[in-house]
């Protein structure tokens, strides 16, 4: 039997974007939050390089309103690994970033901070384009200006499995080894490779409360003189707590989360991220500005 | 065992593309219901695959779309081209990475010169099947005589499948249609679930580009996506360039142990004897190893705003290699402008082992690169003589 299924096609394609950027690039690093796109992200890159160790640090930038399981389990994978942390908090305590509830939008320019400092020329996310619309036209390798910008017109046309990697001093590509995965490719390769998430992603109960019909949980970030009421719920997209949503469920594995997905009518980002919920045009406008 | 299939789809403005792939999504229930808060009626449709502002605001599908459905058989990779703006850079691009196109005309209007011309494309860039996807079938009377002069119309040198579709009211895109009981092919979506998955890869001479060296406790393993073929443990092989030929000593297929591996598997392989081997090199049995010439010859699209001219310094990227050129000669005469196809002779600086386009459509395509700005300028498909 040579026949591949497309698991391993996209698996392959993953490992071998992966090897392309480390072959092509002098310092590429891999953004890790904790959420299952760079936990498989991570999973796929340790296949690559195997038996030698990943040879790029990770990046993680930290909102402060991370669920707090997310922190611990990321702590518990990336020990032995180079872990980067891009504090959103620091930059709120010294002025440089206003204290907003909603956190998600201030991650750019801690990011973009790091990528300087680090000098950073390849930047792995885990960004999928079925994600979103704005997504669904990005490259896999995707050129970035010196501030760290997305400009949709001036993206190099890519073909075949040729990434082009060139970039002027001062630019960065950021690399989506992930771009042809779905949501169900994701959890279905979770379930084949039986890869460690943090607990909240499978059901459990948790206190909540309703806002704009999202379940939210209450925490560092507020939320807690909110009515609150018990649910069993689990998460889809892990990001910050002030606008990343729970969704009811009873699917306690990967692979009751892979019928639960297979039968779900709503996007995960529809689901469960208010930022996305703010306008047609949120996330180009955020990617425009040097997001993820 | 679901497969990956990849298609790319094409077709003129005001054919009914869009409305045909949001079709398809809608109707494979891959589309999400708050996606379809925003589609009012079938005709919005468009809306669910156009995805930038400036889209939106101009009504126009501007770049390359990619777009994911799936069905318990099959997992559909889609490249969504414009018609319109920068047609050719935007086919091309879909249409390298596509084991099957849809092509979509309307019925009223059939076969157009735009039609041949994406026809054209997908033959050049070798998509082994093409779908013919004649669309507004209502607005002819579902009428099979339409159909049938439509269908006959087209010139193309591969294998053609035509299908009479209304992409608005959905017959014959997922659900058979009740219109045409004349017609007993399958739908749009049965053809691309039953279609061959594009050419078998493992058919081909076997071609490990090396992209990185796998370096632990002195011991060197060569990573790479096999493009095509079969490898085992113990082959003899040669890596190009420089010739050396040695044996499969061991293989990887992502930190696995294996006897054999096959495209496009993501594999490191080690090698009998301590060779010089690098990102570049490419490994290759020594039976059925390419030729490596340093005079390339191709038939590119240029694909970029500043002309291609004859004397010019390039970047060709081939495989994991990449290496200073000239451009010796351009078949008219030069310059390329935007969206020209020409057949060009480019010399290199060093050695390239290469095969001609039509056996491989991963070891016989290039790109020719700005060295300046690093600006992809032109795709090439490499012709060996």
């Amino acid at each position: 039997m040579t026949t591949t299924t497309h698991l391993e096609a996209l698996e392959a394609e993953a490992a071998h974007i992966m090897r392309e950027t480390a072959g092509e690039f002098d310092r590429p690093v891999l953004l890790f939050s904790g959420g299952k796109d760079s936990i498989v992200m991570l999973h796929v890159a340790v296949k690559a390089f195997a038996p030698a160790p990943v040879p790029f640090p990770l990046l993680h930038v930290d909102t402060g309103h991370n669920f707090p399981e997310v922190i611990e389990f990321r702590d518990r994978v990336t020990a032995g690994l180079r872990l980067e942390v891009a504090s959103v908090q620091d930059y709120i305590d010294r002025g440089a970033l206003p204290d907003v509830p909603e956190r998600n939008g201030l991650q750019t320019t801690p990011l973009l901070d790091a990528i300087e400092a680090g000098g950073y020329d390849a930047v792995f996310g885990g960004g999928r384009r079925d994600e979103e619309k704005a997504r669904a036209k990005e490259r896999v390798f995707s050129l970035r200006d010196e501030f760290g910008g997305w400009d949709p017109r001036r993206q190099r046309p890519e073909l075949w499995n040729l990434y082009n990697g060139r970039h002027c001093p001062g630019e960065h590509v950021r690399v989506f080894p992930l771009s042809n995965w779905t949501e169900l490719d994701v959890w279905q390769y979770i379930a084949a490779e039986d890869i460690a998430l943090p607990s909240i992603y499978y059901a459990h109960e948790r206190e909540v409360f309703d806002r704009r019909g999202m379940w939210l949980c209450p925490g560092a970030w507020g939320g807690r003189s909110e009515r609150l009421v018990r649910r069993t719920v689990r998460y889809r997209t892990v990001g910050d707590m002030s606008c990343t949503g729970a969704v009811e469920s009873t699917a306690r594995t990967p692979g009751e989360v892979v019928e639960e997905i297979a039968a779900s009518r709503i996007t995960e980002r529809g689901a469960t991220r208010a930022d996305d919920r703010l306008a047609e045009a949120a996330m180009e406008d955020r990617k425009r500005e040097g997001y993820f | 065992m679901s497969t990956l299939l990849r298609l790319a789809t094409a077709g003129s403005v005001d054919d009914g593309k869009s409305t045909l792939v949001g079709r398809l999504l809608h109707d494979s229930k891959s589309v999400m219901s708050d996606q379809l808060e925003k589609i009012a009626s079938p005709g919005d449709l468009a809306l669910l695959t156009d995805g930038l502002r400036a889209e939106r605001e101009q009504g126009i599908t501007i770049d390359v779309a990619y777009r994911y459905f799936a069905t318990p058989r099959r997992r559909f990779v889609l490249a969504d081209t414009p018609g319109h703006v920068q047609y050719t850079r935007n086919m091309v691009t879909g249409a390298s990475t596509a084991e099957l196109v849809v092509l979509v005309v309307d019925a009223r209007r059939g076969v157009t010169e735009q039609t041949r011309r994406h026809a054209a494309v997908a033959a050049l860039l070798r998509v082994p099947s093409l779908v013919l996807a004649v669309n507004k079938m209502d607005l002819v009377g579902w009428s099979e005589e339409v159909f049938a002069s439509i269908a006959d119309d087209l010139d193309h040198p591969g294998e053609v499948t035509a299908i009479p579709i209304s992409a608005l009211s959905g017959d014959n895109v997922v659900t058979p249609s009740a219109h045409m009981d004349w017609y007993t092919g399958p739908t749009v979506l049965e053809f691309l679930e039953t279609a061959e998955a594009g050419e078998d890869l493992t058919g081909l001479p076997a071609r490990l580009p090396v992209q990185y060296v796998i370096k632990t406790r002195g011991r060197r393993a060569y990573a790479g996506q096999l493009t095509g073929g079969i490898l085992h443990v113990g082959e003899r092989v040669v890596v190009q360039p420089g010739g050396h030929t040695t044996t499969v000593a061991g293989i990887d297929v992502l930190g696995e142990p294996v006897a054999t591996a096959w495209a496009p598997q993501s594999i490191a392989v080690r090698l009998a004897d301590d060779l010089d081997v690098s990102r570049g090199a490419l490994i290759s049995p020594a039976a059925t190893a390419p030729e490596t010439t340093r005079e390339l010859r191709a038939t590119v699209c240029h694909l970029h705003e500043k002309a291609l001219t004859v004397g010019e310094k390039v970047l060709v990227k081939h495989t994991t290699r990449t290496v200073h050129a000239v451009v010796e000669e351009i078949g008219t005469g030069g310059p390329l402008g935007v969206n020209d196809i020409g057949d060009v002779v480019v010399r290199t600086a060093s050695d390239l082992a290469v095969d001609d386009y039509a056996e491989s459509r991963i070891t016989g395509a290039c790109l020719l690169i700005d060295p300046g700005d690093g600006a992809t300028r032109s795709a090439g498909m490499i012709s060996v003589a």
